[in-house]
């Protein structure tokens, strides 16, 4: 189901010219360029409103015109969210983030490469990975309940250890299957000669499989990292104290407090969103086949 | 798949390399281990906690065999969150199906604006559904939204307060974030149709729309089923965007299965019966799943191939 990456078919490649003409707007799609723009107007129309309203005064907020932007624009909300512990709050997701991204595409690699290497004699690792595939269908609010139990027997309730550690497992199945895909990519002539070379199994993962298969890992670290960086349910659920709250929870809590002050509530919003769209501006096409990660290739 | 058998090697250096598998196993088990304990054992767990009262605030866990089965089955709020999943499964695969479709065709072909239009499309995909649902609380307002930036009397209503409504703003919302996404893959779907069979059809004198539900269409069948699949698989756990959205209001016109699943066990202490309602999401998932892949019928590898 998941891994539809079919070769492209030959007539691609053929013609070219062919293609692109099959393409061309101007007697092609006239609704679908309608639906286009048109949705374009309902994804900015928000967008624009967060923006312009995380820059009013709280009073402007509730006198002008919604949509008309800011009369004299004011940085006084990104202030006062700054000032409310948001500095903390990102830090907790970035140390979330990358604690558990880190190892679950590291142990997925080396799992990957495991079962493309050796699933073929063992039957251990197919059993291992049949796991893996089966684990892409639980979901994780399904399964929270033993995983709040287990969090409290292991006594990491309210640490960021326990968002940490599920988000790390739940990470895995999905990259074993598309880092195995690339892998498999990987001439088998290749890990031949590396081997007449006498290098290790270990040593062929890192110096053979890990660069050619850069390109998929960073894909499937940008798509976790997203997943893991919007997560709300597993801090709702293993977490309690204010100072263990990362930027989502943060922003809900702060909703609840503030909610009267909506240019704050949207200047939290802009703070949060900023370092994912930062990334987004720097690599936009490894942000989307990340995306897409395990789709299509 | 390109799985080689074990071809002929060239030298029996047997060994160190034993077939490759002795030496490289022990690779697999840390990912085995860490999803085990936090994916496996909770799989089973949950089964097991179904059929307990524990209250998630104490040390003991009392078995009480069925009884949390019997006050779940019996309780008039499962076939309410039931129907209210299927209501926002069903309809967000409604709107999202047709939309995505026509945006990724769209978006597939070449023209001057697709890159403008392509960067600002995917913003929603970025944000947390506790930032979309935050922000779309505020824009919904009815003195201070979008309905009186507008002017537009229809647009100032109460819409988290009424039931329907409420409901057709998780769609609405639901559909605004992952329309992107899925359009994302028909997009890939229709660059991979050959270009010959347009030419043919050409050839043949049919139209665009004819072309459209002729080759486009049918051509994206393996498409449709994996992108329906991760919608209906994924509408079934929605919950941070209904939980910030309208915490399963107003009354529980919102609160679907994963809803009522957290508000019994972390709001109303009774693990058993959320364990429970856990469980049957699982089935429904399992079931759903299965049930679209049937639908599929022949393995998809072979389903984009030219002429087939």
């Amino acid at each position: 189901m998941l891994d539809s990456r079919t070769s492209p078919p030959a007539g691609k490649h053929a013609a070219p010219p062919k293609a692109r003409r099959r393409f061309n707007p101007r007697q092609w799609n006239v609704l679908g360029g309608l639906a286009g723009w048109l949705w374009l107007g309902i994804v900015v129309v928000p967008l624009y409103w967060i923006i312009i309203t995380s820059l009013k005064l709280q009073s402007d907020y509730y006198a002008t015109n919604p949509l008309a932007p800011p009369t004299d624009p004011t940085l006084e909300n990104y202030r006062f969210v700054l000032e409310s512990d948001f500095v903390q709050y990102f830090i907790n997701s970035v140390i979330v983030t990358v604690g558990s991204v880190g190892p679950a595409v590291l142990f997925s690699f080396m799992a990957a490469y495991a079962f493309i290497r050796g699933g073929a004699n063992s039957r251990f690792l197919r059993g291992v990975n049949g796991l893996f595939l089966m684990g892409l269908a639980i979901p994780l609010q399904a399964v929270i309940i033993p995983i709040y139990l287990i969090i409290i027997k292991i006594q990491m309730y309210d640490t960021l250890g326990a968002i940490i550690m599920p988000s790390l497992a739940f990470a895995i199945p999905l990259s074993v299957l598309v880092l195995g895909n690339f892998i498999r990519d990987v001439p088998k002539e290749l890990f031949e000669s590396m081997r007449m070379d006498g290098a290790t199994e270990w040593g062929t993962l890192w110096r053979l499989a890990f660069p050619l298969t850069r390109p998929a890992l960073v894909t499937v670290t940008i798509y976790q990292g997203l997943t893991v960086w919007n997560g709300f349910v597993l801090p709702l659920i293993l977490t309690q104290s204010p100072e263990q709250r990362t930027l989502p929870l943060a922003l809900w809590e702060f909703q609840g407090q503030y909610s009267v002050n909506i240019p704050a509530v949207l200047a939290s919003v802009v703070l949060t969103a900023l370092p994912i769209l930062t990334l987004y501006v720097l690599g936009r096409r490894q942000l989307l086949s990340g995306l897409t990660a395990g789709f299509s290739k | 798949m390109t799985i080689a058998p074990p071809v002929v090697r060239t030298a029996p250096p047997s060994a160190s390399s034993a077939g490759g598998s002795g030496s490289v196993s022990w690779m697999a088990w840390p990912a085995l281990l860490s999803f085990t304990l936090f994916g496996l054992v909770p799989l089973v767990g949950v089964l097991v906690l179904s059929f307990t009262s524990w209250s998630g605030q104490t040390e003991e866990i009392p078995f009480t065999g069925l009884d949390s089965w019997r006050s779940v089955l019996t309780d008039p709020g499962l076939p309410h969150a039931l129907w209210v999943t299927f209501l926002i499964m069903a309809v967000s695969w409604l709107v999202q199906t047709p939309i995505s479709i026509l945006l990724g065709v769209f978006l597939a072909a070449q023209h001057r604006y697709r890159a403008v239009l392509a960067v600002l499309y995917f913003i929603p995909l970025l944000l947390s559904q506790a930032a979309i649902s935050i922000t779309y609380k505020a824009l919904l307002d009815p003195n201070f939204g979008l309905g009186a930036g507008l002017g537009l009397e229809f647009l100032q209503q109460d819409w988290l307060g009424n039931g329907t409504l409420a409901l057709g703003v998780v769609v609405f919302v639901v559909s605004w974030q992952f329309i992107p996404f899925h359009s994302l893959i028909y997009q890939g779907g229709v660059r991979q149709i050959p270009a010959s069979m347009y030419e043919a059809a050409q050839i043949d004198g049919a139209g665009k729309i004819r072309q459209f539900f002729s080759i486009t269409l049918p051509q994206l069948k393996y498409t449709i089923i994996t992108s329906s699949t991760l919608m209906v698989v994924g509408s079934l756990t929605f919950f941070d965007l209904i939980w910030v959205l309208t915490a399963g209001g107003p009354g529980d016109a919102t609160r679907a299965l994963a809803v009522d699943m957290y508000q019994r066990g972390f709001r109303s202490n009774l693990m058993g019966p959320a364990s429970a309602i856990a469980v049957i999401l699982v089935l429904c998932g399992l079931a759903l799943a299965l049930g679209l892949r049937r639908l599929g019928g022949r393995d998809q590898a072979d389903s984009q191939m030219e002429g087939a």
